[in-house]
């Protein structure tokens, strides 16, 4: 995996703002109330994040240190001033139905975080794959939330008849209540999802050095410590090649306390 | 020395009592309550109660099986949980409204934060309110009792001519088991005989709710006002056997008293100010909330370490 990949793979995955790094929520939680909401505001989010790492990254060594958050809001707000306008002017439904929310990107910390922790101190290529993976992790999320919510909450997914027409919309997954739960499940079972590999990966690692340590073991010499004197050397397996030689000379040079140490510390086998 | 000393640690002293004991003997206390209910509004009651006890118990089963917990629902403790949100539900709702809420009510309120004794709410009125929130309609759509199918509640909130005999009786519309205040406190003396429950909390709460009624519901004391008020919605109900619950109230005695204060302010705002005539459930569910904070600093002191000095 190289570094631009790796970028993607940790804002979808590893680092998921929504899921992992629980950032950004009030979004999160206020405007996933349909499939289309979830992914407006997330793509939202995803222009102003790789345009502000961009512009971020391209100025990091003219910011101040003193002065860089009010810098980085400048830039941030200058951003999401541009993309209000021009969702008022192309999609006007869209723009009413996240209403506030967009304006508020200027606060939404996965933006000001980003900035602060990776475009200011990484090149811009790479800065710019950040904001990329960060935003698609974060539209993503939006949209599982989004959808799950409008299809239990409505019948519909992106205002299309799923259910069955005698299914009753169980209308608390569009209000409030219904953000916190489906969010709650999906961090569970992303959380139960990554914990499984986690565990597959470490098992398989030890199998490996299971099968691997034997061979190991026959290879390294069996080596006394600290507590032999320098008479052992001759009958040791090591012979004074593992470091006790200079344990044996030292010790005969009467330094014998010091040395002990030395070998505890860097003479025993791992 | 012989083998006969046994080391153990405390407790020392056990009671015979056991949860499922507990649990079975309040499913008995309900059933006056729940007979009358099957008896005033007919046997489709049978199928919204019986269908909320099946969801609790199986939903507890299966999770409790898939998440290879030990099983135990033989405690009683999911199908009390299933009676309670039964008795809660309107009685012409449909049979899947009764399994929602059991899942809802197992699965979201009760296992999900630990199981038996980890709730931090009722689970019957936490999956009742849920219920209520998503499909009001059907929730507020009571079979009609008499010549109305308004709950008598509603009845007084509009203005409209009461009969305090009937909601005494329970023959008034409303959910299974909240019409019949007689039926109620014959389960209340069950429960208070056998020690299940202490008269603090239940009540405490009606005591503050006359009190809150008599000074903001604007009639003063007006008797038939206050008994209306008494008898109506579920607040017999909820106060015998929801407020109650061990596990969602607190157990420092100072803390029942403001537990039981709390709940009669919070119903009495509800009725008196709120948009909709009932407020008992969401009272409790609040109340529920706030019993850690209330334990926290009701905490009896020691005896012993000097005031302030003792810190744990």
């Amino acid at each position: 995996m190289n570094k631009y990949t790796e970028r993607l793979y940790n804002g979808l995955i590893k680092e998921n703002p929504t899921t992992v790094m629980l950032l950004g929520m009030c979004p999160t939680l206020a405007t996933t109330t349909s499939l289309i909401n979830g992914i407006g505001m997330g793509l939202c989010t995803l222009v102003v994040l790789v345009l502000s790492n961009i512009v971020i990254s391209l100025l990091r060594k003219i910011i101040p240190d003193e002065v860089r958050i009010p810098a980085f809001i400048v830039v941030i707000a200058s951003l999401v001033t541009i993309v209000q306008f021009l969702m008022e002017g192309y999609f006007p439904d869209l723009s009413q139905s996240l209403g506030v929310y967009i304006p508020l990107i200027v606060v939404n910390c996965i933006i000001l975080g980003r900035a602060e922790a990776y475009a200011s101190k990484h090149s811009v290529g790479l800065s710019a794959f950040d904001g990329i993976g960060m935003g698609l992790g974060f539209t993503i999320a939006l949209g599982i939330l989004g959808g799950v919510r409008e299809l239990f909450g409505n019948g519909t997914i992106a205002g299309m008849q799923i259910m069955p027409k005698g299914y009753v919309p169980i209308s608390i997954f569009v209000l409030q209540p219904g953000a916190f739960f489906v969010l709650a499940a999906l961090i569970a079972l992303v959380t139960y999802i990554m914990s499984k590999r986690e565990q597959k990966k470490r098992e398989k690692a030890a199998a490996e050095a299971k099968t691997k340590k034997p061979v190991k073991a026959k290879a390294k010499p069996q080596v006394q410590t600290a507590s032999c004197a320098p008479s052992d050397c001759a009958g040791c397996a090591a012979r004074g090649g593992c470091g006790v030689q200079i344990f044996a000379e030292t010790a005969r040079a009467g330094l014998r306390d010091n040395a002990s140490k030395q070998i505890v510390n860097g003479g025993e086998p791992a | 020395m012989n083998n006969k000393i046994h080391i153990s640690s405390s407790p020392h002293i056990r009671s015979k009592i056991t949860t499922s004991k507990l649990m079975y003997l309040v499913i008995i206390a309900l059933l006056p309550t729940t007979i009358f209910g099957i008896y005033n509004f007919g046997p489709r009651s049978l199928i919204v109660l019986l269908s909320s006890i099946v969801s609790c118990v199986l939903t507890e089963f299966i999770y409790q099986k898939a998440m290879h917990k030990p099983v135990l629902v033989k405690d009683g403790s999911a199908a009390l949980t299933g009676l309670l949100l039964g008795l809660n539900l309107p009685a012409n709702a449909p049979w899947w409204i009764g399994v929602l809420g059991g899942v809802f009510a197992i699965l979201v309120v009760k296992q999900v934060f630990g199981g038996l004794g980890q709730n931090f709410m009722n689970p019957a009125l936490g999956a009742r309110c849920f219920l209520l929130i998503s499909f009001t309609s059907i929730m507020t759509n009571f079979p009609q009792i008499g010549s109305s199918s308004a709950t008598p509640l509603a009845a007084l909130k509009a203005g409209e001519a009461i009969n305090t005999k009937d909601m005494l009786l329970g023959f008034t519309s409303g959910t299974i088991g909240e019409t019949s205040v007689i039926a109620i406190l014959i389960g209340a003396i069950i429960l208070l005989w056998f020690e299940v429950i202490d008269i603090v909390i239940p009540g405490i709460y009606i005591l503050t709710f006359v009190i809150f009624i008599a000074i903001f519901g604007g009639h003063g004391l007006d008797p038939m006002f206050i008994t209306a008020h008494l008898c109506g919605g579920g607040l017999m109900l909820g106060a015998w056997f929801m407020a109650t619950d061990y596990v969602t109230s607190p157990i420092t005695p100072k803390g029942r008293i403001i537990y039981g204060v709390l709940l009669g302010v919070l119903t009495g705002l509800f009725r008196i100010f709120g948009s909709s005539a009932e407020g008992v459930s969401y009272a409790i569910i609040i109340s529920n909330v706030f019993v850690p904070l209330i334990e926290k600093y009701t905490m009896p002191r020691a005896f012993g370490p000097k005031k302030g000095g003792a810190k744990s």
